[in-house]
């Protein structure tokens, strides 16, 4: 296939989001509002008003109900989306398991918020790392531009028959979900058969094969179920190589397991997610040119987590600091720990963990140069101040 | 029924064999059994809709006697048996007797 | 094409239907619940697609890799069967709309009372608000069985649960229970209605229609459960009698606003206590000294029946 080209949009990741929606054209969209997912909803409505799409909406009266509806959907026989944020992935939590358990191939939207308490809009990873153990396939993505492109992958992902999971895709809630940037859109004829149609497996509406889903399972074979579902996930990292190349071969877009900036001669690593990433960058870039040997590793899939790829990635690295969006308070960082089982058998790394962003709150270049400048000490020293410490926060 | 191992169970777990709890058998919980006497049933089918159990055999509209693979011995049926003047066409027995 | 049009109902007719829960399933011996399934099910000719909220009915009937169920089930929680089937409605809606789905179907979601009164609560009066092609049918026994018989607020007042118990200063549920079909009413849903498997006519009559009627409908039915209420094995049928002759459980519907009682006893009402005495979990409203209690039930049982009765006057068939 060529490589389409598209003429540039300036559209905000909340848009961007809901017009790969519009393309992927879902049979069924259970939501409920919430800042600052929002506006992926409010924008798809209007397509949903305008017959732009076959979609049925179902605007429920709870986030439970939501992805309960979403289940009872996509078991029924179709594609199936949603979008939430922090509180309402947070009373999710227990569909959550029950999505991935059935291996029901549900897309959601995840547009990143602090949790509660005390109340807060704004961006953080706490409730994406929440659902760290739901069984979900986690992409996360840097800006519109990757939001847009791992939504339109992901039912390829989640729909493979070695898969059959569900997939959430992550952006930061208001640093990207809600400012404009320019990107490009795929044309519509393209998503449609880079997508495909729809194959269900095992569907509840196959009325001449009555089936019942969701039986009760005792110690007997619990054990067996869940093995299974390890397998499934442990097929997903094969499938999102091979989904992004074909990805790549259609957009000129390539998207790994992982980001890699500068890191390859890099004798201090940061690895951090999502916006963060951009600001990062563009100071690595400063810190070269004083000579500082400084690359970043940015996640893209963090379940399942690529551990081998990633400890192959950082076997250089002399220091290795870890920013974290969210915290796990009296314990480490949840990307810190994922990064710590990654180089547990590299040699020589000395790793820490920064927290910072919690409930929105901005990180300036300032903030990254204090990073790179005290990993960089770290390389040379080999002795850490602080294991884990927190940014920006007034003493 | 043999064991299966992970890579063997069905794709979520789905049962995709409707109805196989008939092959499983709850008989034996019985205490207490039912005896159709025939002499005294009406075919009202009371019976038939009232078992919890679908333990009722019917046939051409008639009860034919009981599925003792699946009958737990409630005895539903034997209480809500009209009978026929005055004697009941189902009588609860102990089991083993 | 409506119910009452058809020949009327027998049980010679019904019984060439093939039954839908198999036998083998773990319900206990003498359970209400498997009955009310049974009926339900031979009520419907056109193919019908199930939901159900965890709870006894869903434990014992589908406990891999075994299943009763003749017909498409699903189960995913407790307290979200009306927001499942509504999702599996949904995708109905939207794959006929697309021409990807040929054939038609009824849904219907079973929860107990624990996941219909109380926890699935919110998700009920979500997917009636929504109007979503559906009946949803409460299987009501009065308590969370499944768990070991702990209060809802569908238990009866003064009902002794593992979690009210009676004791020597509280004598059971202090609080009256919650009267969720005229909640469900209240909706102004299409249909809304009560029914019992003693009076299986009845109550296989308003699934049809229940499923007949354009829009969401509701059904409230008895399902006397011998472990929780500590009675026999084999009076599940009775007792479900007795609640209606009591005026207890008044049959009674709600089609499109209008109002009407399917079972007036008339002169042949039976004082409360009849329902009350066969069973364990009231033997202490009849000890000594608790007279006003049983007393306060009856009047309960009578307000209710006469407010019912003002209602059907009010709003029935003129």
């Amino acid at each position: 296939m060529a490589v389409t080209s598209t003429k540039t949009v300036a559209v905000t990741g909340n848009q961007a989001v809901a017009e790969a929606f519009r393309q992927l054209n879902p049979d069924v969209m259970p939501a409920y509002p919430i800042t600052p997912s929002t506006g992926i909803m409010e924008s798809f409505t209007k397509f949903v008003s305008d017959g732009k799409v076959d979609t049925e909406t179902i605007l429920v009266e709870s986030e439970h109900s939501a992805m309960s509806a979403c289940i009872g959907a996509s078991a029924a026989g179709g594609r199936v989306a949603t979008a939430t944020s922090a509180q309402g992935l947070a009373l999710m939590w227990e569909m959550l398991h029950i999505a991935s358990g059935y291996r029901l191939p549900i897309l959601m939207a995840l547009v990143n918020r602090a949790l509660s308490a005390p109340l807060n809009i704004h961006g953080d990873h706490s409730d994406g790392m929440g659902m760290r153990d739901c069984g979900w396939i986690q992409l996360f993505c840097e800006n519109a531009q990757e939001a847009y492109d791992n939504t339109i992958m992901a039912y390829r992902i989640a729909e493979h028959k070695d898969v059959r999971l569900p997939i959430a895709v992550n952006m930061d809630g208001f640093i990207i979900s809600h400012s404009i940037e320019s990107m490009k859109f795929i044309p519509d004829e393209d998503v449609k058969k880079f997508v495909g149609e729809y194959i269900a497996m095992d569907p509840l509406l196959d009325i001449d094969n009555p089936k019942s889903i969701g039986a009760l399972v005792l110690t007997d074979y619990y054990m067996e179920h869940k093995r299974a579902q390890h397998e499934a996930m442990k097929n997903v990292k094969k499938v999102v190589a091979d989904v992004s190349a074909e990805f790549a071969k259609l957009t000129g877009r390539k998207y790994e397991l992982f980001e890699t900036y500068r890191l390859e001669d890099a004798e201090v690593a940061i690895v951090a997610l999502n916006s963060a990433a951009g600001t990062i960058k563009d100071e690595i870039d400063r810190y070269w040119e004083k000579g500082v040997k400084v690359g970043l590793l940015k996640p893209r899939m963090f379940r399942p987590f690529p551990y081998e790829e990633v400890g192959a990635a950082l076997k250089n690295a002399k220091a290795i600091c870890v920013m974290d969006r969210a915290d796990s308070y009296g314990g480490m960082g949840p990307l810190y720990m994922e990064i710590a089982s990654a180089v547990a058998n590299n040699r020589g790394a000395v790793l820490f963990n920064k927290i910072y962003g919690l409930g929105g709150r901005d990180l300036m270049p300032h903030d990254v140069d204090q990073v790179i400048e005290e990993t960089a000490e770290v390389a040379k020293s080999g002795k850490v101040k602080m294991v884990k410490d927190y940014m920006t926060v007034r003493n | 029924m043999k064991q299966m191992n992970w890579k063997e169970l069905p794709h979520a777990g789905t049962v995709l064999k409707a109805g196989n709890a008939n092959e499983y058998k709850t008989g034996s919980w019985r205490t207490y059994k039912p005896k159709w006497v025939e002499e005294n049933c009406i075919q009202c089918l009371f019976c038939w809709i009232y078992c919890p159990d679908s333990a009722v055999v019917v046939k051409d509209e008639k009860m034919t006697g009981f599925d003792y693979d699946h009958c737990k011995g409630c005895g539903v049926c034997a209480m809500e048996c009209p009978g026929k003047k005055g004697n009941k066409a189902i009588v609860m027995e102990e089991e083993g007797k | 094409m409506s119910a009452t049009q058809e020949k009327p109902m027998t049980l010679k007719s019904l019984s060439h239907k093939k039954d839908n829960l198999s036998g083998g399933h773990r319900m206990c011996s003498g359970c209400g619940a498997p009955t009310v399934v049974r009926q339900v099910l031979l009520a419907i000719d056109e193919p019908v697609v199930i939901a159900n909220a965890t709870g006894c009915l869903e434990v014992s009937t589908c406990l891999f890799p075994y299943t009763a169920w003749r017909v498409p089930w699903m189960h995913s929680a407790f307290e979200n069967a009306a927001a499942t089937a509504s999702g599996i409605e949904t995708m109905y809606r939207s794959l006929r709309k697309q021409g990807k789905l040929k054939k038609e179907m009824k849904f219907i979601a079973f929860g107990g009372d624990g996941g219909t009164y109380d926890i699935g609560f919110q998700a009920l009066s979500g997917a009636m608000e929504r109007g979503h092609q559906l009946l949803y049918i409460c299987y009501d026994n009065g308590a969370y069985m499944n768990t070991g018989i702990q209060r809802s607020s569908a238990t009866p007042m003064g009902a002794d649960t593992t979690t009210q118990p009676v004791g020597s200063k509280i004598p059971g549920k202090t609080v009256r229970r919650k009267d969720l079909t005229r909640i469900m009413a209240a909706h102004n849903v299409a249909y809304a209605a009560q029914a019992s498997p003693h009076n299986w006519r009845d109550l296989m009559t308003k699934v049809k229609k229940a499923l007949a009627t354009n829009g969401p409908a509701y059904m409230g039915i008895m399902a006397p459960c011998n472990r929780g209420w500590r009675t026999q094995t084999n009076d599940s049928i009775l007792l479900s009698r007795l609640a209606v002759d009591t005026c207890y459980w008044p049959l009674y519907e709600v089609e499109g606003g209008k109002w009407t009682i399917n079972y007036d006893p008339k002169d042949k009402k039976k004082p409360i206590a009849e329902w009350l005495k066969p069973q364990g979990r009231f033997k202490h409203l009849f000890a000594p000294g608790n007279e006003a209690l049983l007393e306060r039930f009856q009047k309960l049982v009578d307000d209710d029946w006469e407010s019912l009765q003002k209602l059907a006057a009010a709003f029935g068939a003129k």
